[in-house]
């Protein structure tokens, strides 16, 4: 309650002003991220990849002293400096590293993973393929650092099937990294031995899920696993294992060199950092940028990618963090800032941070229709109300969409959103059922439009999807099926 | 598979669906679109035989030795995709069986493997294997069109099929995590981005040709930067020990 | 805890063991009512254990744990969401509820999910009466559906996995009960489930039939009716048949099963839970070899008439055997009876008392060899008994199998040590002939020459037996067939002896011998074995109780051949008369397992036409020849096998060997085998084809078709190269 009241002041006080406005000095506005304090620095592959480059631009640099300074100072400067995991689900980094490193864990004989989830598949999400494109040297330099926080013995960087360069690129740093003795048995002359294993996936979203990623590094297929037992209990090979994104883990060596205070200094509080954002979608310059956390949504769009095409007042509507999360309609998207906390009040949430922008041509239930398909075609088919869920909420979506349904249809596949969300084995059921979610809540009066101009133009349409004047009247049409049921 | 706009074309010509609603059994059956089940055909039988180059085996054992010994089938996914690379581009009934007898693994986990991710072709593909994202960010950049494109100049394929001259095979595929360069199509293993239909069909006709155009953004940026000109990045990297903390200078 | 890091990958593949400590138990509360559990345990066993039923559908104990089809969702408090209790351990302190507003709503959401594609078909589905998606969707599912799509619903292919099991994959709603049966306890590791999403698909992807000897379970597993039995298919309802409980003799482990019957005929045979014998698992054999008992049935008295039998009645069969007895000249031991392997314990007592009232000790056995005295000395009933007991063997750390293919000759016993196997660090090891057992072993050789290694202590396998702290020997009864019987037993018993440390402790007896005769070990039991004296006598009167495997060259030309049984196999065309007995669904009878368990049978249908229990007609057959037997009914008669041996009708336990009563055992048999010469012969597995042993599954039509389709390799009903429909574009 406490927090919600503090977010909701700035928001407000914007609300009221337009964006020219001078503002208060103690309201401070998030955003405007200087060069020199953006972690990845070759994130549009300006400059040389290779280790070379890298170490010009400061990677590797001294990392043996922050290895010597052992796991429970790199997790402290991880937790001060406020990262949150950056992957969709926010879990404080710090917090989630030390869980490997539980009283007695050095008695424990099983070998102890990292595993990098570098499955970027989330439509919308880009912005991990800009690292491993760029900076590949920054990632295993974090899963060195990392691995160190949580005493691991080896890291796995699971790379989606599709990244065939940024494979390449990682591949190739990993290869230097060896041969530089930065990495392996004497990992930078520190005494820590750790090992570096890229993994390729082959095509299946759901393997973005921690415990399905494991699965599918295991060789199995991607289908996520119970928890408990957690992964830091029995993960990857049934050892202690620490799935994280390839952001959360790129960003550890900068934070531990740079000190956690500058890092917790950008952002608001409990929402810290610097981020890759990736807008696509209706704006003029589409692009993956990383800026400052808490910017507001407008003025990324309006500082690195050009406006909305056709300018603001031509916006619809904005999904702020990639498919998975609520759309937001303009008026909503004009206050927001891109953090955890302003999103979630938002009803949305920040997800990954992939901006996906409509303007008003945007055929909105369309748009959240193929979100309905890709998750159709995403569900790994192991749990019930995901694999039978999806496919009836794509079927539903695709009538609505051209308006073939009935307007208490709306409510009824609201109904089956809810019995989605929260019943399932991980969190795809949920991500399936809130875009449709949002997409009601905000979008409704578009939906029943469609269904009121489909029925002027075929007549009444029945549950399901059946036009009245196709049946037979010569039969009986049993009246679960709402033909006969008023407009 | 999908296109919000074709619907209305779509639905009504759904010839299965009877024009009298009744009580019972009017449901038409929905068939999978993919097929999980393995059927003997004269150029996919368990006859033919398949195994690893003496590069691959050794590229095979290379990727063995990143698990544990006792996991050795953790390489299943990495040795079926090194397998369909020789095996042009699509995983035969043999290749699993070899892959499983490799790894010393019942052939069924290979085959779950392989019917469970997207990346392995189950069927022979063309020479060029066109995958066109029609994922939300990109349609609404104009995928379909793109993809329309595509089969058209192709000579009116439709996803999934292939040229009757076996050089292109096209298939509608999910996010590609190309997002910011929409729309996008990948062939083989290269992204080609920023699309319009006039560059589509350039790189189309230059793989037709034999040539490989130039992967990447088909426009004039480089990679995911705003096209108008830089909004971040625009100086040059600061080198190391700099901004760092005293101790790490 | 550990279930899902499990791999079953394959033989020489094994997961982390896991073999967890015994904990102690927690207290927690559901629906208000606190209840204790042991620690791991899940919390849908916590809420049974509380009353409160929890509907499920891929959830089974004795399978890991997928939690896959969210039926079984609590709530649980300081949880926002409803918790799967099938994969949520019971935490203590822990506060369930399982019938609040939210659980239903959430119940009835996956009852909607699953009845969305399953069809309405149940008027004609088999499962129809004992399904629980039935049952449950009468509790959470709606009235209507709301499911109307225009699309329709999924269709899936039928898949073929051979004459037992067939599918209706359409009502398959993805449970893996049957995946996760196929891999962890069948060891058929070709069944699992390909492609993903909504078409996720149970199969072998490939075109392939289901070999294991215990498909037949995931029939019972199967919570709809994808998986249904295929000989019962159509034939009755489930509210129709009448279960009689009662004990398989297909083999010698006595499973526990429930014989379905409709009117006079056994419509089918289900398992019965026995934690001690058979978990709930039968073999195929067990379950389907029923039909058998419907062809090929003596209904009626025969008696030889030149070369064909005449239809004859009771009395003046009964006549014409005391006749021939009286005219063949038999006296003492030129009477020979032999007992076969469906001879109950019962008809056995009673035919042991009526030879020996007529003088004679010649008691054989319907095995190889079976006129001599039995190679191990069975004095002592450690000799012949299964010892460890059947879930004792969970414990062994080390086996070693002689002579034996527990596969064939006990499946469901098999499927304990590949259990075993799979989730201990149980090493096997196996003297004989290399067979496909379901789990991986070491192999040592194929005759006694190669035991006599292991017995010196050669090779690596010996030195883990050595180590081990439950050792455990499974001697294939076989082995006293074979003709280095003898030296395999005196090897084996003087290695026991040595080594008495480990395996033969008041906890532990790691000598078992592994019976496949269901009428063996009471025949053991009761003392039918010949005497020496007898056994070099040339019979003149043989009286055939149920036997069938006998060598007809055996049988002298002049000798009088009684043939008492039920199906009119090899024994009945020997036989001068032929006597028709009641087959083990007709009667009730005592049969005592290979570990020494007497167990009742009960009779589910009335034997057919004249025929009759087997223990009375030799009760009739002793009065016609003169020596009544002094017994007229059962309960005497059991009266008399107490004092044969009391363990005959303490039913339903096994009575332990005591230490030295066991060594002393040993010690006689290996004084009575002692200068036995090794031939080193290979050691032959004794069944060739499992579906087809005894005369039961010999006239059995299914079994037939699984020796055709299993054994031969017949694939009937596939398609060929080329032939079948072309595959689509994946």
């Amino acid at each position: 309650m406490l927090k919600a009241a503090r977010v909701s002041r700035p928001i407000r006080a914007q609300s009221r002003r337009t964006f020219a406005t001078v503002q208060d000095p103690p309201v401070r506005r998030y955003g405007g991220l200087k060069d020199q304090d953006r972690i990845f620095q070759n994130a549009y592959c300006r400059h040389d990849h290779g280790l070379k480059g890298a170490q010009s631009r400061g990677d590797w640099h001294r990392t043996k002293d922050i290895i010597l300074k052992g796991d429970s100072w790199i997790i402290q400067q991880i937790k001060d400096s406020g990262l949150r995991g950056r992957g969709g689900a926010g879990f404080p980094s710090g917090l989630k590293w030390s869980f490997m490193n539980k009283p007695g864990w050095e008695k424990d004989p099983r070998p102890r993973y990292l595993v990098v989830n570098a499955d970027e598949g989330e439509p919308g999400t880009c912005k991990d393929r800009e690292i491993m494109r760029g900076d590949p040297h920054k990632l295993v330099e974090g899963c060195l650092i990392a691995g160190r926080a949580m005493n691991a013995t080896a890291a796995y960087i699971y790379i989606r099937g599709e990244f065939y360069q940024e494979a390449s690129h990682v591949q190739q740093a990993i290869n230097e990294a060896y041969k530089a003795g930065l990495i392996g048995k004497d990992a930078c002359g520190s005494g820590y031995g750790f090992d570096v294993y890229l993994h390729r996936g082959a095509g299946a979203y759901i393997c973005g899920e921690e415990t399905a990623l494991i699965e599918s590094l295991e060789g199995k297929q991607g289908k996520p696993r119970l928890k408990p037992p957690f992964p830091a209990d029995v993960g990857l090979f049934g050892c202690p294992t620490t799935v994280a994104n390839v952001e959360t883990v790129a960003v550890a060596p900068t934070i531990c060199r740079r000190g956690a205070p500058w890092f917790a200094g950008f952002g608001r509080k409990r929402n810290e950092g610097t981020k890759m954002f990736c807008i696509s979608g209706h704006v003029n310059n589409p692009c993956v940028v990383e800026e400052e956390m808490s910017i507001p949504l407008k003025d990324l769009i309006e500082k690195h990618c050009g406006g909305v095409r056709g300018g603001w007042d031509n916006l619809l509507g904005i999904i702020p963090g990639g498919s998975s999360v609520p759309i937001l309609p303009k008026n909503m998207c004009e206050e927001v800032l891109m953090d955890f906390d302003s999103l979630k009040d938002a009803q949305s949430g920040l997800g990954t941070g992939a901006v996906i922008v409509m303007d008003k041509s945007t055929d909105v239930v369309g748009a959240i229709a193929r979100f309905s398909h890709f998750y159709k075609h995403e569900s790994c088919g192991q749990c019930t109300p995901c694999r039978e869920g999806t496919t009836w909420m794509m079927n539903m979506m695709d009538r609505l969409a051209e308006g073939r349904g009935h307007e208490r249809e709306i409510d009824m596949l609201l109904e089956l959103t809810k019995q989605v969300e929260g019943r399932t084995i991980c969190a795809l059921g949920d991500a399936a059922a809130w875009p449709i979610q949002g997409l009601m809540r905000h979008f409704r009066p578009e939906v029943e439009k469609r269904i009121a101009s489909f029925r002027a133009e075929h007549g009444p349409v029945m549950f399901g999807g059946r036009l009245r004047n196709q049946t037979d009247p010569t039969l009986a049409i049993p009246d679960n099926l709402g033909g006969n049921l008023p407009v | 598979m999908f296109a919000a706009a074709r619907l209305p074309k779509r639905l009504p010509n759904v010839g299965r669906v009877p024009a009298v609603a009744r009580t019972i059994s009017t449901t038409p059956c929905r068939r999978s679109d993919a097929l999980f089940v393995h059927r003997d055909t004269p150029y996919n039988n368990p006859k033919i035989p398949f195994q690893f180059s003496a590069e691959n085996v050794k590229r095979a054992d290379e990727i063995i030795s990143h698990y544990p010994p006792q996991y050795k089938k953790a390489a299943v996914i990495p040795l079926l995709d090194l397998a369909q690379r020789q095996n042009k581009g699509w995983t035969s009934i043999s290749v699993m069986n070899y892959v499983a007898k490799y790894l010393e693994m019942p052939p069924m986990r290979v085959y779950e493997v392989a019917t469970f991710y997207t990346m392995f072709n189950r069927e022979p593909i063309g020479e060029n294997f066109v995958q066109v994202c029609t994922t939300t960010p990109c349609m609404l950049n104009g995928a379909y069109e793109i993809l329309d494109t595509v089969c058209q100049h192709l000579g009116g394929i439709k996803p999934g099929e292939t040229t009757k001259d076996g050089k292109f095979t096209v298939i509608e595929v999910e996010c590609q995590g190309a997002c910011s360069n929409a729309p996008m199509l990948v062939v083989g293993d290269d992204f080609y981005e920023d699309l319009t239909p006039s560059t589509t069909k350039k790189i189309l006709d230059a793989f037709s040709k034999g040539e490989k155009p130039k992967p990447g953004p088909q426009s004039s940026r480089k990679t995911s930067e705003n096209s108008a000109g830089l909004t971040a990045l625009a100086s040059e990297p600061y080198g190391p020990g700099v901004h760092c903390v005293e101790e790490f200078r | 805890m550990c279930a899902v890091t499990w791999d079953f990958c394959g033989l020489g593949r094994r997961g982390i063991s896991a073999t967890a400590p015994r904990q102690a138990d927690i207290t927690l509360t559901v629906d208000g009512k606190e209840v204790t559990v042991p620690q791991g345990s899940a919390l849908i066993q916590a809420c049974e254990a509380a009353g409160s039923p929890i509907p499920r559908f891929c959830y089974h104990d004795r399978l890991a744990i997928a939690g896959n089809c969210r039926m079984c969702l609590v709530e649980v408090e300081r949880s926002p969401k409803p918790v799967a209790s099938c994969a949520m351990p019971a935490m203590p302190g822990s506060k369930v509820w399982t019938n609040s507003p939210l659980v239903h709503e959430a119940r009835e959401g996956v009852m909607e999910f699953l009845l969305s594609n399953h069809p309405l078909d149940c008027p004609i589905c088999d499962q129809g009466g004992e399904c629980d998606l039935q049952d449950q969707s009468m509790r959470y599912g709606a009235d209507r559906t709301r499911f109307h799509e225009i699309v329709g619903k999924r269709a899936v292919e039928d898949k073929d996995l051979g004459p037992l099991v067939k599918t209706s994959m359409n009502r398959c709603i993805q449970c893996t009960r049957c995946i996760r049966f196929a891999n962890e306890v069948a060891g058929v590791e070709e069944l699992g489930s390909t492609g993903r999403g909504n078409d996720l698909q149970i199969g072998m992807y490939v075109e392939k039939t289901m070999n294991s000897e215990l498909s037949g379970n995931v029939v019972d597993l199967c919570p709809v009716g994808a998986l249904t039995s295929k000989p019962y298919a159509f034939h009755a309802r489930p509210w129709e048949l009448k279960h009689t409980e009662s004990i398989d003799v297909m083999d010698a482990l006595g499973s526990n099963i429930r014989v379905d019957s409709r009117g006079v005929q056994v419509m089918r045979v289900q398992p019965r839970t026995n934690d001690d014998v058979n978990e709930e698992w039968i073999s195929d054999k067990t379950r389907y070899a029923y039909d058998g008992l419907r062809f090929q049935r003596l209904t009626t008295p025969l008696v030889k008439q030149g070369d064909r039998f005449v239809p004859a009645g009771w009395e003046d069969a009964l006549i014409a055997v005391a006749d021939g007895l009286k005219a063949s000249g038999a006296t003492g031991d030129e009477i020979q009876a032999v007992a076969g392997h469906f001879a109950d314990t019962e008809s056995l007592v009673a035919l042991k008392d009526f030879v020996n009232r007529l003088g004679s000790d010649n008691l054989a056995l319907d095995q190889v060899g079976g006129t001599a005295p039995p190679v191990a000395n069975v004095d002592v009933r450690s000799n012949y008994l299964f010892n460890t007991t059947i879930p004792a063997v969970e414990d062994a750390d080390v086996i070693l199998l002689v002579g034996t293919n527990p596969r064939h000759e006990a499946a469901v016993l098999n499927s304990r040590i590949r259990k075993s196997w799979l989730h201990t660090g149980l090493e096997v090891g196996l003297v004989g002939e290399r067979v496909d057992t379901a789990y991986g072993y070491e192999f040592l050789g194929t005759d006694a020459k190669a035991l006599a290694d292991f017995i010196a202590g050669k090779g690596e396998f010996a030195k883990k037996f050595q180590a081990a702290k439950k050792p455990l020997i499974i001697v294939g009864s076989a082995v006293g067939e074979h003709v280095d019987g003898a030296g395999v037993y005196n090897a084996l018993a003087k290695f026991v002896e040595k080594n008495k440390k480990t395996l033969v402790t008041p906890e532990w007896n790691g000598f078992s011998v592994l019976q496949r005769v269901a009428s063996r070990t009471a025949a053991y039991d009761i003392g039918f074995v010949p005497s020496k004296k007898a056994s070099t006598t040339k019979p003149k009167f043989i009286y055939l109780l149920n036997a069938d495997e006998v060598d007809p060259k055996s049988i002298p030309k002049d000798a009088f051949v009684v043939y008492q049984g039920h199906h009119g196999d090899l024994g009945a065309q020997l036989a001068d008369v032929v006597l028709p007995g009641a087959a083990y669904t007709e009667k009730g009878t005592t049969w005592v397992n290979t570990e020494g368990r007497a167990q009742l049978g009960r009779a589910a249908v009335p034997p057919p036409g004249a025929s009759r229990e087997d223990w009375k007609i030799i009760r009739a057959l002793s009065e016609v020849a003169g020596s009544p037997l002094p017994y007229d009914d059962v309960l005497t008669l059991r009266d008399r096998m107490w004092e044969i041996s009391p363990s005959l009708v303490r039913y339903d336990i096994t009575e332990r060997t005591s230490t030295e009563l066991a060594l002393a055992g040993l010690k006689a048999l290996a004084e009575r085998t002692a200068g036995a010469k090794v031939t080193g012969a290979t050691f032959q597995k004794p069944i060739a084809n499992f579906y087809q042993t005894d005369p039961i599954s010999r006239a059995s039509v299914t079994m037939a078709q699984c020796t055709r389709s299993f054994v031969q390799g017949e694939n009937y009903g596939f398609s060929e190269i080329g032939k079948g429909s072309e595959a689509a574009y994946a």
